[in-house]
């Protein structure tokens, strides 16, 4: 069925067609109307869950654990300082191997209080264990939610699915709502190897001794090793089922590119307008969309950058003290390389607190990545003038 | 007569900041009994702070020319511990929503109570999440429907003037945004009042609860009897979970020692004679049967 719906609307019909259990939750702004929509579906006897709206994002999380233990499918929706707050509890549910889905939608960290859209929210998550896809439209947002949990299921890892603040989760597009049978063939029911079973009595959250700890974080890198494969798989079937597959990252008109423009999110979809112009203008430039980050493809991304002149990286985010994140991953990656196939790398810091990222700006980094005026290893992006780093507050005069 | 001119008039303590809650909103009501409160006690501002979380009340601090402080959801109470810890001299007023002091940081009021924190906490509740638009919240009648609740609100309500006066806070009342005249009288006791002062303030959200709530609340509304004895804990804890009544006024009073006059009393103690304490005397205060 074809509709016109929100980013959020979008996460909600996966929800749904995934046939989520428990969905635990707590309002936030740009998050909210997810939830609210949740609510109404299983108020109208849409979805058959148990909705609980709980005190705060840290219990939201910790109801989803709880849930998943009891072998439920679980989800629960977030934005910044709820996905912050909940931070304990997300080590927790990968720890616990939960196959737990949660939308966060990328809103930048207070202070200043911002609602607009960056990506230091969830790659602040990036260390826990969990798997994280970013989205580019609301298509993919409803596909990957429902590719996410048969995913986590498989693997035992849970899954963040990432959508922008109002560029994606506010705007309406019209998307294809795949039918309830397509999904249900595509999906079973979650069965879990282990699970809070009166017939098979067991505690969980035990201590573990120095001599075993290591091992179980060893399991959890090994399954976000094996996630690799499962994710191209289960995006290769969903292909098969809906006409729409789905990789770890996306290329557009890579073949001969000398300059190779890597960003994720909606920032694509204003790459993909400029990349065509330059084209046109005979400038050999391609694109590559980061779409699953963890577990991280460096090895799609040798493939695709290896041997290419340039490299230029699109952050909308930030590891202080070291460049943006998707930067600092993808020159790890490539550094495997042999030197010759190398390609020079530089960065870009743009579009932070929802700031808009236009062709404009796309354009002009590009061309100065091409013609070498990118003289930093990372270019913050259209800012004031710093003039006194250590005073960090600005003052209303 | 002349006018005093050094002293403080309620214009004083406006900021160029106008406020951006929506027409008729409780809220407008609060703030404005506050700078009148802040204008009767001549509350010096710049040793004053106005502290909140998240939430279309907590955006006050920002319409009140002290030191403020806009924070994060919830931890209204746990920051005003830390000022009024480092600078016992401030005035420290917290504020903010139900949502905000009941839900996400529930549990610091708790502990806000329960230490006799002496700071003031004026609580805007209008039984719902505003800044969201219109969830649930822990103070929402059973049964009403909201937009994260269609059949209906299925949990109980928490009564935080009940709470206030089970966990330990040594002055609680009951205001209402719509009657102006009482509510600066309570919110100026409650500045005066040393130790944790908690003002609950029925500030009714038009938007997302009804324009009606003015009118139905002035109906209920209600004056403590004349003979009320605020000491009384028993007495104060008749006015809670009232449904056909809003009874306003200072439900319940004691003088207790403050946390700060508890951590100042151990400072001494440990210093004896106010020289720094030996190894062996500290161990002693901590261990005394050792
Ligand atoms: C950690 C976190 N979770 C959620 C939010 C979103 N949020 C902001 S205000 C609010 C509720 C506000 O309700 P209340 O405290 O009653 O204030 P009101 O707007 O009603 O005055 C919520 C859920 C947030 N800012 N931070
Ligand atoms: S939404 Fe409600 S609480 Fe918020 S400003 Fe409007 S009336 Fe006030
Ligand atoms: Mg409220």
């Amino acid at each position: 069925m074809r509709k016109v719906i929100k980013g959020n609307g979008a996460v909600a019909h996966g929800v749904r067609l995934a046939r989520a259990q428990v969905i635990s939750a707590y309002p936030i702004t740009p998050q909210t109307s997810i939830i609210e929509e949740l609510a109404s579906m299983v108020a109208e006897g849409e979805l058959d869950a148990r909705f609980i709206k709980v005190e705060s994002e840290h219990s939201a999380m910790a109801g989803c654990i709880a849930a998943s233990s009891a072998g439920a499918r679980a989800f629960t929706a977030t934005s910044a300082q709820g996905l912050a707050l909940m931070h304990e509890l997300i080590h927790w549910a990968a720890g616990a191997r939960l196959p737990i889905v949660l939308a966060n939608v990328n809103r930048a960290m207070a202070p200043g209080w911002s609602i607009w859209t960056d990506q230091n929210d969830s790659l602040s998550q990036r260390d826990t264990g969990w798997m994280q896809v970013y989205c580019e439209s609301s298509q993919e947002v409803v596909d990957s939610v429902i590719q996410a949990f048969k995913v986590s299921e498989r693997v035992l890892l849970p899954t963040i699915v990432v959508l922008d603040a109002f560029f994606l989760s506010h705007t309406y597009e019209d998307v294809e709502i795949p039918e309830q049978e397509l999904v249900d063939g595509f999906l079973p029911p979650l069965e879990l190897p282990q699970k809070l079973d009166l017939e098979h009595p067991a505690a969980l959250g035990n201590l573990v001794f120095p001599d075993r700890y290591m091992e179980f974080r060893r399991k959890m890198e090994l399954a976000q090793q094996h996630a690799l494969g499962v994710w191209e798989e289960v995006g290769r079937e969903w292909g098969e089922l809906t006409g729409r597959p789905y990789g770890l990252l996306e290329e557009y008109r890579t073949d001969g590119a000398e300059l190779v423009l890597v960003c994720a999110a909606t920032a694509a979809s204003t790459a993909r307008v400029v990349v065509d112009r330059m084209r046109d203008a005979g400038i050999p430039v391609g694109l590559v969309r980061l779409r699953v980050f963890r577990p991280f493809p460096a090895d799609a991304f040798r493939a695709v950058l290896g041997g290419r002149r340039k490299v230029l990286v699109l952050d909308r985010n930030c590891s202080f003290g070291h460049h943006g994140i998707f930067h600092q991953e993808i020159k790890s990656a490539l550094f495997e390389l042999p030197a010759a196939e190398q390609p020079e790398i530089r960065g870009v810091i743009a579009g932070l607190g929802g700031r808009d990222i236009t062709p404009e700006d796309i354009e002009d980094m590009l061309t100065r990545a091409w013609e070498g005026r990118l003289e930093e290893a990372t270019t913050w992006w259209d800012v004031l003038p710093a003039e006194d780093p250590v005073r960090a507050a600005s003052v209303r005069s | 007569m002349s006018p005093d001119v050094n002293k403080l008039t309620v214009k004083d303590y406006k900021t160029d900041l106008k406020p951006v809650w929506c027409p008729g909103c409780g809220d407008y009501g609060v703030l404005n009994a506050l700078y009148r409160a802040m204008a009767e006690l001549q509350l010096e501002p710049w040793n004053t702070v106005v502290l909140s979380g998240i939430g279309c009340s907590s955006r006050l601090p920002g319409y009140v020319a002290t030191y403020g402080f806009n924070s994060i959801h919830g931890r209204a109470l746990a920051l005003a511990t830390g000022v009024k810890t480092a600078r016992p001299e401030l005035h420290v007023i917290a504020v903010g929503g139900d949502g905000d002091g009941m839900a996400i940081g529930g549990n610091h009021f708790m502990h806000s109570c329960r230490r006799n924190l002496d700071v003031t906490y004026i609580l805007m509740d209008n039984e719902i999440y505003g800044l969201t638009k219109g969830q649930t919240a822990p103070t929402t009648p059973t049964g009403d429907k909201t937009k994260s609740s269609y059949y209906g609100n299925p949990e109980p309500a928490v009564d935080p003037v009940e709470l206030a006066i089970s966990v330990g806070a040594t002055w609680v009342a009951r205001g209402y945004s719509g009657d102006m005249k009482t509510l600066t009288k309570l919110i100026t006791q409650a500045i005066e009042h040393k130790g944790f002062a908690f003002l609950n303030v029925i500030s009714p959200c038009v938007t997302f609860r009804g324009d009606h709530q003015f009118k139905e609340i002035k109906e209920k509304l209600r004056y403590l009897p004349e003979d009320h004895d605020a000491t009384d804990r028993t007495a104060a804890l008749r006015y809670v979970r009232e449904k056909d009544v809003v009874t306003t006024g200072v439900l319940y009073r004691v003088e207790e020692p403050t946390l700060g006059d508890r951590l100042e009393h151990i400072r001494m103690v440990a210093q004896g004679d106010g020289e720094p304490p030996t190894t062996q005397e500290i161990i002693n205060h901590f261990m005394p049967l050792s």
